[in-house]
């Protein structure tokens, strides 16, 4: 998140990472630096955790050594405890970056005769302080000195004090406080905390235990009156990120294939955009997750990781219902570019599935997250809070470039409308209708819309087969569009129909061919008369020339006679 | 000497003076550094135990400022605390020990009201 510029310079009340997961996004660099925080909650709600997580990152992850002042449980439990969460507490004392002090309190020990401070706490916690130069401090639960000490006077007067002599040594304190009746705090301690209370709330919403955490006030930070779920899982805590800005991610112009060449050419040409929201439709059973399962298999293919949640099947049940067509997701698994995460919707609820989500995301960090489907988290959340819950997570999917496809179930045959009215939130949305006819069933998938591409509308038959999905070519003639058999005997029929009109060409040319060669015989005929003509024509000639010549001669002779007597 | 197996409340005498035979008392008073009110539970530790321990009583006072870590040890929360190491159970006093009958009573010299 950007660092945070609301508060004026002159006022500006810096802050210090926590390193728990979502929590210093949602308050803009964490908590306040060198002030106390006070944490407040009902038994169970997370506050030690929260503690005890920010002193271990601050160790770890900041170079900056704290001390864990335990009221309630003694070193060896704590070291225990956390140990289930990977934070090895022993090794931190070793290494002198964590000091644990357990101050055992017990009521019926003391016995008050006079005036009297709580030095020896200060000393003691100064003491810790020194011992590894710690810099943050957690006070788990200071409320505990109450049930000690029955003078309510001193002790309040002394937490004052407390409060400043931390502040003067510039540590970032936090204070855990049990749930008050009326008050935020059991014994009112926000009081002497003015500049952030955070209340941890873990309550049931219809039979679903809920985690929420809320910012009650933060000094100088612009903060949503939002509760944030949360989870506490075997990593520590986890905050839903609520991006609160939101719609300033930035639009790319990369282009992923579905995984079926015919869809992308629908889809512009090139397939679907990364970092887009893809919704597909379907009544039961149209193979809305085999193409799913098309897309997680091109994205493994391209050899990037592929987050598939699914509601529904289990994992196996998927992987061997897509190798029957074609498609082997058995290797992705094996070589962990896909994860599987099935959960049944109605184990938690919504809000718990939004923040489990987000946080797979972020320690897995896919390039492509499916789920399949989406249609079934409507059985544990109205259509708002669902549509709420899936804005957040397409938001958070989307500021980190990561393209979505939701698969969703939709009865009935009309195409705008979606169970959770979820379709404004995606670019793409692509459908699979039934198409019945002629007692048969068979699907066609069209492109419903595409932000941003030219798409085709055309319906083309979807088609399971062994080998995968194919996209037909439906046929389009004068009784509209048929499929299936239907389309098959049509085609059948338009074959024998073409197959007839080149019978019927062929035979004219015959015809043709054999006039041809009669009137050429004709031709020939006149012609050969003609030359006879001709011959004896020229034979008449050459005789008239050969009578004339021997006239000619006889005369000449006659001639020669005459003269010679 | 004090005996393992004794137990301070169940003494013998019925002496409404003192509930417990006479033992040796090891106390040790808590301090911060040399304040008004540590010289002050200091004088009145004296002065209590002159009167009511007489000869039987030792006086540890433990500076914190000086040994810090002996507040963790001794759990020791706020100054000046009074401990009676000596007979045990142990137990606690905190105040400028100016409430004398508050500081006999727990030091278990004078019997808990009911």
């Amino acid at each position: 998140m950007s660092s945070s510029t609301q508060s004026t310079p002159v006022n500006q009340l810096r802050k210090i990472p926590t390193g728990i997961g979502g929590f210093d996004a949602i308050t803009g660099g964490g908590l306040p630096q060198g002030r106390p925080t006070l944490i407040c909650g009902g038994p169970g709600s997370g506050k030690t955790l929260f503690g005890m997580e920010f002193l271990v990152r601050g160790a770890r992850d900041f170079d900056e050594p704290g001390v864990f002042m335990s009221f309630e449980e003694r070193d060896a439990d704590l070291v225990e405890n956390f140990s289930s969460l990977g934070f090895d507490l022993d090794d931190l004392v070793v290494k002198k970056t964590l000091a644990l002090d357990y101050v055992y309190i017990e009521r019926s020990e003391i016995m008050e005769t006079g005036e009297y401070d709580l030095e020896g706490l200060f000393i003691r916690l100064g003491h810790a302080i020194d011992s590894v130069g710690a810099k943050r401090v957690v006070l788990d639960t200071i409320e505990a000195l109450f049930s000690g000490f029955p003078n309510e006077g001193i002790l309040r007067a002394e937490i004052r004090r407390l409060f400043r002599w931390l502040k003067e040594r510039g540590i970032t304190a936090v204070i855990t406080s049990e749930q008050g009746q009326g008050t935020i705090s059991r014994h009112g301690l926000e009081e002497y905390v003015s500049d952030c209370v955070i209340f941890l709330d873990n309550r049931m919403i219809e039979q679903v235990a809920t985690r929420r955490l809320r910012i009650i006030k933060y000094r100088g930070t612009t903060h949503g009156t939002n509760e944030y779920p949360f989870l506490i899982d075997e990593g520590g805590l986890y905050v839903l990120p609520v991006t609160s800005i939101g719609l300033t991610h930035k639009a790319g112009t990369e282009r992923i294939s579905s995984g079926i060449p015919r869809l992308d050419t629908m889809l512009g040409g090139e397939g679907y955009f990364r970092g887009s929201s893809i919704m597909i439709t379907g009544t039961a059973g149209t193979g809305k997750t085999s193409l799913a399962a098309h897309f997680a298999n091109s994205t493994c293919l391209r050899g990037e990781r592929c987050l598939y949640l699914d509601f529904e099947e289990s994992e196996s049940q998927i992987v061997r219902n897509m190798r029957s067509i074609g498609v082997d997701l058995q290797p992705w698994l094996d070589n962990g570019l896909l994860h599987f995460h099935a959960t049944r919707p109605t184990l938690f609820g919504l809000e718990m599935h939004l923040v489990t989500m987000n946080k797979l995301v972020r320690d897995f960090k896919p390039s492509v997250v499916i789920m399949d489907p989406i249609s079934n988290l409507a059985s544990i959340g109205n259509a708002a809070e669902v549509k709420s819950a899936l804005m957040r997570f397409i938001d958070s999917l989307k500021t980190e470039g990561i393209t979505a496809l939701f698969t969703c179930l939709i009865f009935g045959q009309h195409q705008d409308l979606t169970e959770m009215g979820v379709s404004s939130l995606m670019d793409s949305w692509v459908t699979v209708q039934d198409i019945e006819s002629n007692g048969e069933r068979n699907r066609g998938l069209y492109v419903i819309k595409s932000r941003g591409m030219a798409h085709s509308n055309q319906v083309r038959e979807f088609v399971l087969s062994s080998d995968g999905v194919h996209l037909v070519d439906v046929y389009i003639g004068p009784g509209g569009v048929l499929t299936g058999a239907a389309r098959l005997a049509q085609e059948a029929k338009d074959r024998a129909a073409e197959k007839e009109r080149a019978e019927e060409i062929e035979r004219k040319k015959r015809e043709f061919a054999s006039r041809k060669l009669a009137v050429d015989s004709q031709v020939s005929g006149l012609l050969a008369e003609l030359s006879a003509q001709e011959k004896e024509l020229e034979k008449i000639a050459q005789e008239e020339a050969q009578r004339k010549a021997r006239a000619e001669r006889e005369l000449a002779e006659l001639a020669r006679q005459r003269h010679a007597d | 000497m004090a005996l393992p197996g004794d137990n301070p409340l169940m003494g013998e005498e019925e002496n409404a003076n003192e509930t417990v035979p006479q033992r040796h008392y090891e106390l040790r008073l808590y301090v911060a550094g040399q304040t008004p009110r540590s010289v002050e539970a200091f004088s009145n530790l004296k002065k209590i135990c002159e009167e009511h321990l007489k000869g039987r009583y030792s006086i540890d006072v433990i500076d914190l400022m000086e040994n810090p870590k002996l507040a963790r040890g001794d759990q020791i929360l706020a100054i000046p605390t009074l401990v009676r190491k000596l007979p045990e159970p142990i137990r606690k006093i905190i105040g400028n020990l100016a409430d004398t009958e508050r500081v006999l009573i727990g030091l278990d010299l004078r019997p808990r009201k009911p």
